[in-house]
């Protein structure tokens, strides 16, 4: 099979995947409540009022109808165009307001929050992977494996809380929320990433101080997301460190640093690619949790504020982007795949 | 009769050496006697709860309001004056409810979905794989937040928030297994001796998977203490007037800005032990039951 009827098969084996998502997400956020209206208002409304904003919502028309509204709206490329952002409907506290548009101005946080944090947890991961199995079963072997374990056990927003604590509130060196300082005008939008935006601006001011806002939530979803790196870049070093190429390239005299990163890593760091993909629906649960910490205001915190609103469709919409953003990482990433491995194409 | 016997000591057979003889399995043995240890403390201590604790934990002004830890107050008090020490020894009952009773849905629901596809085979097999395994890809705690916010708090929806999220661990480590093992010999020779499908299923071949249901049901226990805390967090945990740690975590950040360290740290550190305490049995048993992992 060549890369190109891969790629096309591959496109055409997520269709089924999404119609899968959207008729669950429609399922547990409509079906499943009875009546959203009504929660919405928490029995608090007149029948008029709950009947007139489900005549605006369209909640008013048979379940197969919202169903079939409700997917079209997800699918239909002309709204996207013309629009810039998916028909989600509308919010259920602000009528007026598209939640696809919200959304599409609250990912662009979401997005580089998860960037820079997996960025920060493979480099924690594969230092510490390295240096632990270079000293196999020695104190630091272990310091370092018992660090991979409590990564797991750790709620990421007791972490956040606890760097805030220390940077924030006692240190004073970084901002314990928000993008950017509130009295710093945010760079104009581009890519929404507000790290490149200011370079392209070319403002290095806001950009250090994006960064700064960075470093605190990135480092929390990053050292979170730390340990399993860890095991696997041990676990992996571990086996290569035995092969007889790695003796081979010690045997000519290079140096020890060459021949962990230059020869061994370079083998062992292919799992970590496969992981990397596979880690990123963690990633973005833990991105919700990170950004209420730190009031970052993207995705995971736009559906944390709209269930204090008990806005139902602003979370069906939440949740559908999330289920889009994660159906369409694994096909980059299995596109990313097969063509740096053909054995995959066959 | 006598085959049942058979089939509990295959199991007992695996298990019990393991237990008794922890100690001499080195350091995997010694994770699981630590984080059982941990777990059996922590669920002591909230069973003893109401006639150790010093001051009701619910009560408000019962010392100063947000006071430091003292001698008559070890953790401090919060910002409406409850015990601080109180509010831990109660504190962990929400969270021990919610995993226990999520690791029983996902166990009740996942087990026998797992064995039931993968021996069964074909389209249902099919079918039943690719709905789980879009649910598997999806971010687990985002489903959870989605269901809890539509079903309400409680701890009961908490647990069948959490349970949703796992199913699909159970019923993929599960699948795998048996894929393999009704092809084993054994079963062959059950079959050609006329045994019903059921027995070949529940005698024959659930005893097999009994270890990795142990390991998954662990990771699940840590699992849902932290998705319980991550729900608790964001306001989808259970009522105000119930002491639990998560709550107290995240009523703990209002008096940050004044360093008020106490009300997020020893909650926090209970969480963590309990986390830790269901890991580490998990990673223990996982090195034991597969010693090529152990390394």
């Amino acid at each position: 099979m060549g890369l190109r009827t891969y790629i096309i098969t591959r496109i055409i084996l997520t269709i089924p995947t999404l119609l899968l998502l959207l008729t669950a997400v429609f399922l547990i956020m409509r079906v499943l409540p009875g009546d959203p209206v009504a929660l919405h208002f928490e029995k608090k409304a007149t029948p008029e009022t709950m009947e007139a904003l489900r005549h605006i919502l369209g909640l008013d028309k048979p379940l197969w109808q919202q169903y079939l509204d409700y997917v079209w709206g997800v699918i239909d490329i002309g709204y996207l165009i013309q629009h810039g952002y998916p028909n989600l409907g509308k919010s259920m506290q602000v009528t007026t307001e598209d939640v696809g548009g919200q959304i599409f101005s609250a990912f662009p946080a979401t997005l580089e929050l998860a960037i820079y944090a997996i960025i920060i947890a493979v480099v924690i991961g594969v230092l510490l992977g390295v240096a632990s199995s270079k000293k196999y079963n020695s104190v630091p072997d272990h310091i370092i494996r018992e660090f991979g374990i409590i990564t797991y056990a750790v709620p990421i927003f007791f972490l956040g809380i606890i760097l805030q604590l220390i940077f924030g509130v006692y240190l004073r060196w970084l901002p314990t929320g928000l993008r950017i300082a509130p009295t710093v005008e945010p760079p104009v939008s581009i890519t929404g990433l507000y790290t490149i935006d200011s370079l392209i601006e070319g403002n290095l001011y806001k950009f250090i101080e994006s960064v700064k806002a960075l470093l605190l939530p990135s480092f929390t979803l990053g050292i979170i997301l730390s340990g399993v790196f860890v095991r696997l870049t041990r676990t992996n070093m571990l086996e290569t460190l035995r092969l007889e190429f790695v003796t081979a390239a010690r045997a000519r005299g290079l140096k020890e640093s060459t021949v962990t990163y230059r020869y061994a890593l370079r083998n062992a760091f292919l799992p970590v690619l496969t992981m990397m993909g596979l880690q990123f629906a963690l990633l973005l649960g833990g991105a919700v949790l990170t950004e209420t910490t730190f009031s970052w205001p993207g995705l995971g915190r736009y559906i944390v504020t709209r269930i204090n609103f008990r806005d139902y469709t602003a979370i069906q919409g939440a949740v559908v982007m999330f289920g889009l953003f994660v159906t369409l990482v694994s096909l980059v990433v299995d596109i990313l795949y097969a063509y740096l491995d053909p054995r995959i194409r066959l | 009769m006598k085959e049942e016997n058979e089939t509990r000591q295959s199991i007992l057979a695996r298990l019990i050496p393991g237990f008794v003889s922890l100690t001499k399995h080195g350091p995997s043995g010694w994770m699981v006697i630590i984080g059982l240890a941990i777990v059996v403390v922590i669920v002591v201590m909230t069973a003893i709860a109401p006639w150790v604790a010093p001051h009701d934990p619910i009560k408000s002004n019962v010392g100063p309001l947000a006071s430091p830890p003292s001698w008559q107050f070890p953790m401090g008090t919060t910002a409406l004056g409850q015990d601080m020490l109180s509010r831990i020894l109660f504190g962990g009952s929400t969270m021990l409810q919610v995993s226990a009773i999520s690791v029983l849905i996902c166990f009740v629901i996942g087990v026998p979905l797992g064995l039931f596809s993968a021996y069964v085979g074909g389209n249902l097999d099919k079918t039943f794989s690719l709905i789980i395994d879009a649910v598997y890809a999806f971010p687990g705690l985002v489903i959870a937040i989605a269901i809890a916010a539509v079903l309400g708090p409680g701890v009961v929806n908490m647990a069948l928030s959490i349970a949703v999220v796992y199913i699909p661990s159970y019923f993929r480590i599960i699948r795998s297994q048996v894929l393999s093992i009704k092809e084993l010999t054994y079963v062959e020779a059950a079959k050609s001796i006329g045994a019903k499908w059921h027995s070949i299923l529940f005698k024959y071949i659930f005893p097999n998977v009994v270890p990795s249901i142990v390991t998954v049901a662990t990771v699940n226990f840590a699992d849902a203490v932290l998705t319980a805390a991550g729900l608790t967090f964001i306001g989808l945990g259970v009522s105000v007037s119930i002491p639990d740690w998560g709550y107290d975590l995240t009523k703990g950040r209002e008096l940050l800005s004044n360093g008020g360290w106490w009300v997020i740290t020893f909650p926090g550190v209970m969480i963590i032990l309990l986390a830790l305490g269901f890991t580490f049995i998990g990673e223990g048993l996982s090195e034991l039951l597969n010693p090529k992992l152990q390394r």
